[in-house]
């Protein structure tokens, strides 16, 4: 605790260093997701494809992608773009699989009814399929966020600054609690940020409130 | 592409594959932490899974465990606990963070196994007069299988792509060309060592994913409906 308060200025610089890389990165794996997401959900060829490559990146361990990418891009490994760069290929990696998910788990019979009454194609996929796969969308997102902020930590092995500093630097100088105060910010950061998409989902999609459970049963019925 | 060429004339080249850090040493020692530790995490969370399923009771409390344990970065934990448990124990604290990375995506796997399946089924069982051991035993246990070998599926995913880290703190695995790499500039090496926790991850998946279609009892295996609920992983599930 003592360590902590000594050192506020510090651990406050590098979580908003930590915040501001992995939010870039969870903003743009988001927008690169949507469109290969539906792209996958649509054409049942690209499906099996894109699934697989999504799958395979997932198995790429994270230092060893943060030290290639930049050989294959051209930056330097020890730029911040680098590391936004790997955790967006990882959040990515989480939420295609979630789009396609939520896209198949919107009633075709809802669907259908919305061509029926004539929305073409564009206008439908906004105003019924999206917000209809929303729930499970988000479950994606909320999955991705977490893991992209704690993730971001290993950045530090390769010079990005971020709270992963806390760890290294705590292990060569052997204080715990440099390590456990980094551990603690880190989690804080991901559970107050899990805390605003279930707020923000609470907001955008107000017809999700009945309990998962209730929902999972009815679409086994059917 | 030159660098790709160079890692694969470094993984190729007999030296790697002799001596004490010869590649398939490091390879089973890298298996090793990972199936040593999801081993662990299976005997605490599945019991605990299967629990809640059956119950229907703890849910929320099993889901703010996970949502807590995934938010853990395991780099820092690994750290912190080689400092706790002094040097003598890295094996010890390696295993634990592994372990705790493994549990969210076991138990959320346990328990979704058992609770999708139709109350009809179950209640049917209660009326012809299975006990509650035999339920779970000879009804819940079968049919919640195949999104339970999904659960174990993508825990072991997730720890066989984070062992590499156990190479920080000297405890081998593949991860070990990937740090020595990085201190050497070697980025044949880094790559090579990519290449192969990937491989391994792919192996890995590839087994447990033939294990999981394997795991839908035989009554079910026509029903398509099943099969693409089953070959889903309870990862993107269990937070919500």
């Amino acid at each position: 605790m003592g360590w902590a308060l000594d050192n506020l200025p510090l651990i406050g610089s590098l979580a908003l260093d930590h915040l501001r890389q992995s939010l870039i990165a969870i903003v743009c794996g988001f927008v690169v997701s949507l469109p290969l997401g539906w792209v996958a959900w649509r054409y049942t060829r690209a499906r099996a494809i894109l699934l697989t490559i999504t799958g395979l990146l997932y198995t790429i361990p994270s230092l060893a992608l943060l030290l290639i990418l930049p050989i294959l891009a051209g930056f330097p490994a020890t730029s911040e773009v680098n590391l936004i760069i790997a955790l967006t290929i990882y959040a990515v990696a989480i939420m295609v699989r979630a789009v396609t998910d939520g896209l198949d788990s919107v009633d075709p019979a809802v669907r259908q009814s919305a061509t029926a009454v004539g929305y073409n194609d564009t206008h439908r996929f906004w105003a019924v399929d999206l917000p209809l796969a929303g729930p499970v969308i988000l479950a994606g997102l909320r999955v991705a966020a977490v893991s992209t902020i704690s993730l971001a930590t290993v950045g530090i092995l390769v010079g990005v600054s971020n709270l992963g500093y806390l760890f290294t630097n705590g292990l060569q100088r052997r204080i715990i609690a440099e390590v456990l105060a980094g551990l603690i910010v880190v989690a804080l950061i991901a559970l107050i940020i899990d805390a605003l998409l279930v707020v923000a989902k609470r907001a955008m999609l107000p017809w999700d409130h009945e309990p998962r459970r209730g929902r999972g049963r009815k679409a086994v019925a059917v | 592409m030159n660098l790709v060429a160079d890692a694969f004339a470094w993984l190729t080249s007999s030296e790697q594959w002799t001596g004490d850090g010869a590649l398939h040493l490091l390879m089973l020692q890298h298996l090793g932490w990972t199936i040593l530790s999801v081993f662990v995490a299976s005997v605490i969370a599945l019991p605990a899974g299967w629990a809640i399923g059956h119950t229907g009771r703890g849910r929320e409390i099993a889901v703010a465990i996970s949502g807590a344990a995934r938010a853990v970065p395991s780099f820092g934990l690994l750290i912190l606990l080689v400092l706790l448990f002094g040097v003598l124990h890295k094996p010890e604290a390696a295993v634990v963070t592994f372990v705790i990375l493994a549990i969210p995506a076991l138990l959320a796997g346990a328990y979704s196994g058992i609770e999708a399946i139709d109350r009809a089924t179950i209640d049917a069982a209660r009326a012809v007069g299975m006990s509650e051991w035999q339920i779970f035993l000879r009804v819940e246990l079968p049919l919640g299988l195949p999104l339970l070998v999904g659960g174990v599926r993508s825990a072991a995913l997730q720890v066989v792509a984070t062992v590499t880290i156990a190479a920080y703190v000297n405890l081998g695995g593949l991860g070990l060309p990937i740090i020595t790499g990085l201190a050497l500039r070697r980025y044949d090496m880094i790559l090579g060592g990519a290449i192969l926790v990937a491989l391994l991850a792919l192996a890995v998946d590839a087994i447990l994913g033939l294990a999981q279609r394997r795991a839908l009892p035989r009554g079910l295996r026509s029903e398509s409906p099943t099969t693409t609920r089953g070959d889903r992983t309870p990862a993107a599930a269990s937070t919500s």
